[in-house]
């Protein structure tokens, strides 16, 4: 049996060799940044007007009803709610650790419509309105569900093991409530925000296929070379 | 034949025959307000004995869905009563095994709507709007068979239908039953209107179904309430539907004209053909109603209802040319 010295040895012989490996991985990872723009006019939202059938949704719209919001797009064509992701990486599920995201229904909409999470990432999905919400989620994947969110009710906890883009959740009581979530089997993916960009954070370097989805607008890919000060690459949408 | 008219027995099937009409618009209403599981449970609803869920929670999709089950349970417990009555007093055999029927067809249809919303399978919705159609077809032939005049009718002042007008009709309405199973199953695709224009097809007269076309047609379309990205296949299937929609027009129109020439035009089987081609008229205009309106539910909702009324129009039309020849032999 080698003495105790030659284990504690070993054991930081390991612990070192996993440092310097971590820290390599760190300085030769950078962040991949972009931004999206719309070419071209959207067809112009529509007004939810449904939102009148219930009247527990409608007295939280005494002025103007909410519209659809299929496209948000900033003043200089900036493009929102694009899923960007990297393609091609070693599938890797979420740790336990990782913070959950939040899904609330608020004034019979779902916030935020478009959203992205890790593959076995928990969603939190809270009813924060007086009335009852069915959340019926609609997967081509993962395992469908639909369950009831009295108001006041406890948050309910969703996860999603296999990759799929735009799950969609939606309400049955009020049809004009969606929202739609994409999976991603690893943690390199970003959503584009109201003034268009995106990052992923900490992309290891190497060659690879970036994609940007919109819900309507379709797919765009491009191939990035990340170096250890990063990269970025901007995707252009039209509607035609 | 012997038969002994009861006006009760003839009343109280009419009444089911009517119900399950409005329980087709009301199941119409469901799917187009996309409430179909708006109360995930069944046969209990949010937890409550369906019989006894507090009015003032009938809200939003709630209330349609909700309605329909209570219809749909109306309708179920009339058809029992039915066929329960046309066992214990109507002397005609076949007629018990018909009521046994219906009751095997109510019970059939109740567990396919329960099994849509437990197993959430939205493709279930397809047989189930199906089996309500053929349901609203047995039950108004209930009510027809227990007619007085299907009962007491005799042959001398019948005029027998020509075989070929006979046969003519039910191709007819074996086509609108088809029609109807297309119907249902682009309804339940859920995916709001596949084109979006009327009478052209997105600006053409067969649209394209490239990949390139489909993002066009996804990025462009107006933007509803239901985001469902739309396919080639639904594209296809509403043109189908169009097509079919034609052929039966002109179908319905020949059935009306040769009714004419063949009965006359004083015949009352004559005047139900031309009946016929009234509501398909109402039909098509409602069909590119659906499409102008974008898929608005109270519209698309009548759509439905008039396609049921045609369907039954034909069916019943057959049945009573049918037992009109067979008195007149």
């Amino acid at each position: 049996m080698p003495p105790p010295i030659y284990n504690v040895m070993k054991k930081s012989l390991l612990l070192l060799s996993l440092g310097m490996f971590a820290a390599c991985r760190l300085t030769t990872a950078g962040d991949l940044t972009g931004v999206i723009n719309l070419k071209g006019t959207p067809p112009a939202a529509r007004e939810l007007t449904p939102i009148k059938d219930d009247p527990n949704c409608a007295a939280m719209y005494p002025g103007d009803l909410p519209k659809t919001t299929f496209y948000v797009v900033g003043a200089g064509g900036e493009l929102a709610d694009v899923i960007v992701t990297l393609k091609g990486v070693p599938s890797q599920p979420a740790a336990a650790s990782l913070a959950p995201v939040v899904l609330d229904q608020k004034g019979c909409l779902y916030y935020p419509q478009i959203l992205a999470v890790q593959a076995g990432q928990k969603i939190i999905v809270k009813n924060s309105d007086s009335c009852v919400h069915n959340i019926h989620t609609k997967p081509a994947a993962n395992p469908e569900s639909n369950q009831v969110q009295m108001p006041g009710a406890a948050d309910l906890t969703y996860t999603f093991d296999k990759p799929e883009p735009f799950l969609k959740f939606q309400c049955d009581v009020h049809p004009w409530m969606f929202a739609w979530v994409t999976v991603v089997d690893h943690p390199y993916f970003a959503v584009s925000g109201k003034d268009g960009k995106f990052t992923i954070k900490n992309v290891p370097a190497g060659k690879y296929t970036l994609e940007a989805a919109h819900r309507k607008l379709g797919v765009q890919s491009a191939e990035v070379e990340v170096k250890a000060d990063g990269a970025a690459q901007n995707f252009t949408f039209e509607v035609k | 034949m012997n038969n002994k008219y009861s006006p009760a027995l003839f009343w109280f099937a009419v009444l089911n025959a009517v119900a399950t009409f409005f329980l087709i618009g009301l199941g119409g209403l469901v799917t187009s307000h996309e409430a179909g599981m708006s109360v995930p449970d069944w046969p209990t609803t949010y937890g409550y004995n369906m019989f006894l869920f507090p009015v003032d929670k009938w809200l939003g999709g709630i209330f349609y869905e909700h309605s329909h089950r209570l219809l749909a349970s109306l309708v179920g417990f009339l058809t029992t009563v039915l066929a329960l009555w046309l066992w214990l007093k109507d002397p005609r055999k076949w007629i018990h095994w018909l009521g046994i029927a219906a009751f095997l067809l109510v019970i059939i249809q109740g567990i396919l709507g329960g099994l849509r919303v437990r197993w959430q399978l939205d493709w279930l919705g397809v047989p189930h709007g199906a089996v309500a159609q053929a349901f609203l077809v047995l039950a108004s032939s209930l009510a027809l068979f227990t007619s007085r005049w299907w009962q007491t009718a005799t042959g001398g002042k019948q005029l027998a239908v020509p075989r070929g007008l006979r046969s003519h009709v039910l191709y007819v309405t074996l086509l609108i039953f088809l029609q109807l199973l297309i119907a249902a199953t682009m309804r339940h695709q859920h995916a709001g209107l596949a084109i979006t224009d009327f009478p052209a097809a997105y600006g053409k007269v067969w649209p394209s179904t490239s990949p390139d076309a489909l993002a066009h047609y996804n990025a462009t379309r107006p933007a509803g309430t239901v985001g469902n990205p739309i396919t080639a296949f639904q594209v296809t299937l509403q043109m189908i539907h169009r097509c079919v929609a034609y052929a039966i027009f002109l179908g319905v129109a020949a059935s009306a004209m040769l009714a004419r020439k063949r009965l006359g035009g004083r015949d009352a089987l004559t005047k139900f053909a031309f009946f016929w081609l009234v509501l398909l008229s109402l039909q098509i205009v409602l069909g590119a109603a659906t499409i102008w309106s974008n898929k608005a539910a109270d519209v698309t909702t009548l759509h439905v209802m008039v396609g049921a009324s045609a369907l039954l129009t034909g069916a019943l039309w057959w049945l009573v040319a049918a037992r009109r020849t067979r008195l007149a032999a």
